[in-house]
């Protein structure tokens, strides 16, 4: 069987394959004092992707809308009501444990460390776990090390880490034994601009150095943007969107706003073309335009507000990962 | 992936070795306040025993055994205890596991997660509670009247860890149950705490139920009352012949089969695949 299985894994088809994937909960409400009702609620209702090697997708939805159920399906630790699921060519539940030594998974609100030891001690021991020899994983912690700029915290208890150090530690935890798929559940979740930043770009790198899949959820509309070259969104348990940010902030209409700060205080605004002035702040010197990617750029609004007021400072602010949801939603029910 | 599959692959054993090795150094690293933990859970099993000195004090004799021979029955089931403790005893935090989340990550690791939670978790403060055991049995073996053969040596030795079994199969029992009963942790010690209660007295003072209950479902007097009337060659009570006090391995064996079996259906609850 494990033959077979590896035949299956290594070969060249999809990381992640879903069919028409189901998975309902029994749930027990309690009506009146002691009479309980059995309700049966759908959290994923026949999801159907594709995922190749090498993509990284971000897996998108509200809270409740399925995202983690879907994980859970895909990684082994759920079974499918109906429908399949087949991760690295495995079926995950029957073949869990031969499929955790080709994903690695992190969960951003839970740390798969030791918390009384120190960091150096929990990647010896996944390292037996994952019943590496030492000529591979010592190599491999040592890129990961320097990579994650883990070198000063290794003999520190995971306990005394930030929130931050831990999860550079869980992702090197989690990546030590090469896998192919990389399944991140809110990697970014609680962490500062800064770690945020570097997370991104050491998750990037890792996809393009190692030819690693990434697949991750996320509520943080710089994740989507900086690391996802596809999303596919869910809602209530269905799939709504599959394709990239570009098309997703299109078809719902999301709009970026662009923030001016003036050197001089200027009337309002109203004038640039493609452009919604959404508020005048300090009497003026702050300006706050709203504009369509696809019909115009930021540059180019900024480019009109130039020749009407001189810019002193400037930032651009997405549309909320939430509201784009919604307004998906809204699209697709209509 | 290729040079993970090189020839000097590391067994399983050497992950438990190394993930047992961790722990170990873990908990002793605070040398003080491990000393302290020792002690602390060495005293309980002290304060058990005095329970039974006290009883005898006031009755010569109870459920057809004397102070001696109660001492023998209580170190006996003790030290079944203490080392099943030592070994499986965290499993009932179960429901702390799937509350938190953390069995999620175990589930995503290439071990059994029953082999994950065992060696994840032995907690060497209930070293303590073995040593007084022993200390208890070393104390009363001298004082007990066996006439000693190859045999009942075999029997003596062979008692406390088959009585490990026994106890360590209870909590696996009792953890796959859980899975159900997440909130029913003071349910489920009752089966494991109350065996080990109901293993350091004569089953011969229960009622007949009560006493069949904790020799053949839960199989409390084997780990103790049963080897001790064997080395004695003492009678038992109705239903109860001494001679099945070499039969502690069947029940041990049969625990743990019995504990596998509701455990997988445990995990396969948890998974959402039926059971």
């Amino acid at each position: 069987m494990r033959e077979q299985s590896r035949g299956a894994g290594g070969g060249t088809g999809p990381a992640i394959a879903l069919d028409a994937l189901t998975r309902e909960f029994v749930v027990h409400r309690r009506v009146g004092r002691f009479r309980r009702r059995r309700d049966v609620v759908t959290a994923v209702a026949g999801v159907g992707f594709t995922v190749e090697p090498g993509e990284s997708v971000g897996y998108i939805g509200a809270n409740g809308a399925g995202k983690s159920t879907t994980i859970k399906m895909l990684t082994g630790i759920l079974t499918p009501t109906s429908g399949t699921v087949r991760t690295c060519g495995l079926r995950p539940v029957p073949q869990r444990r031969t499929l955790a030594r080709r994903i690695g998974v992190v969960f951003g609100q839970r740390t798969q460390l030791w918390w009384d030891l120190p960091l150096a001690d929990s990647l010896r021991i996944l390292a037996a776990i994952h019943r590496l020899p030492a000529s591979v994983w010592r190599p491999r912690r040592d890129e990961l090390v320097e990579r994650l700029e883990l070198g000063r915290l290794l003999e520190v208890p995971v306990r005394q880490l930030s929130l931050g150090e831990r999860m550079r530690g869980d992702l090197a935890a989690a990546l030590l034994h090469s896998p192919s798929l990389l399944v991140l559940d809110e990697p970014t979740i609680g962490l500062d601009v800064l770690s945020k930043e570097r997370l991104r770009t050491f998750l990037r790198e890792e996809q393009r150095l190692h030819h690693r899949t990434l697949l991750l959820t996320t509520h943080d509309m710089d994740d989507v943007q900086r690391l996802c070259d596809r999303l596919l969104v869910v809602d209530h348990g269905r799939l709504v969107y599959d394709g990239d940010l570009a098309g997703l902030v299109h078809r719902v209409g999301a709009r970026r706003v662009l923030v001016v700060d003036l050197v001089e205080r200027a009337a309002p605004l109203t004038d640039v073309p493609g452009t919604d002035l959404m508020g005048v702040e300090a009497s003026g010197l702050r300006q706050r335009l709203a504009f369509v990617p696809g019909t115009t750029t930021a540059a180019e609004v900024l480019a009109a507000v130039s020749t009407r007021v001189e810019v002193r400072d400037l930032s651009v602010e997405e549309p909320d990962i939430e509201d784009v949801v919604r307004r998906l939603y809204l699209t697709s029910v209509r | 992936m290729a040079e993970a599959r090189a020839p000097e692959r590391p067994g399983a054993w050497q992950a438990y070795r190394v993930v047992l090795g961790s722990r170990l150094r873990a908990q002793s690293s605070y040398r003080a306040s491990f000393v302290l933990d020792v002690l602390g859970s060495g005293a309980i099993t002290l304060v058990e025993f005095s329970e039974v000195y006290v009883i005898f004090h006031n009755v010569p004799v109870l459920g057809g055994l004397d102070f001696r021979a109660a001492a023998l029955v209580y170190a006996l089931a003790a030290l079944s205890f203490s080392l099943g403790d030592l070994l499986t005893g965290d499993i009932d935090r179960i429901p702390v596991y799937v509350r938190s989340g953390n069995l999620d990550t175990l589930l995503v690791r290439p071990l059994p997660l029953l082999a994950q939670l065992v060696t994840g978790d032995v907690q060497l403060r209930r070293l303590g509670r073995v040593l007084v055991a022993l200390g208890i049995l070393a104390v009363v073996l001298p004082a007990v009247d066996v006439a000693w053969s190859p045999a009942r040596v075999g029997l003596l030795a062979m008692t406390p860890l088959a009585g490990a079994m026994v106890f360590s199969g209870l909590f696996v029992a009792v953890g796959g149950a859980q899975f159900w009963l997440v909130e029913g942790g003071e349910f489920a010690n009752a089966f494991t705490y109350g065996s080990s209660y109901a293993a350091s007295f004569s089953p011969a003072v229960l009622t007949l139920p009560l006493r069949l209950l904790f020799s053949f479902v839960l199989p409390a007097a084997f780990t103790g009352y049963l080897p001790a009337i064997a080395l004695l060659g003492l009678p038992g009570p109705p239903w109860l012949p001494a001679w099945l006090g070499w039969l502690t391995p069947v029940a041990g064996v049969l625990t743990w089969a019995a504990a596998l079996a509701l455990w997988r259906l445990g995990v396969r609850r948890y998974t959402g695949a039926g059971g």
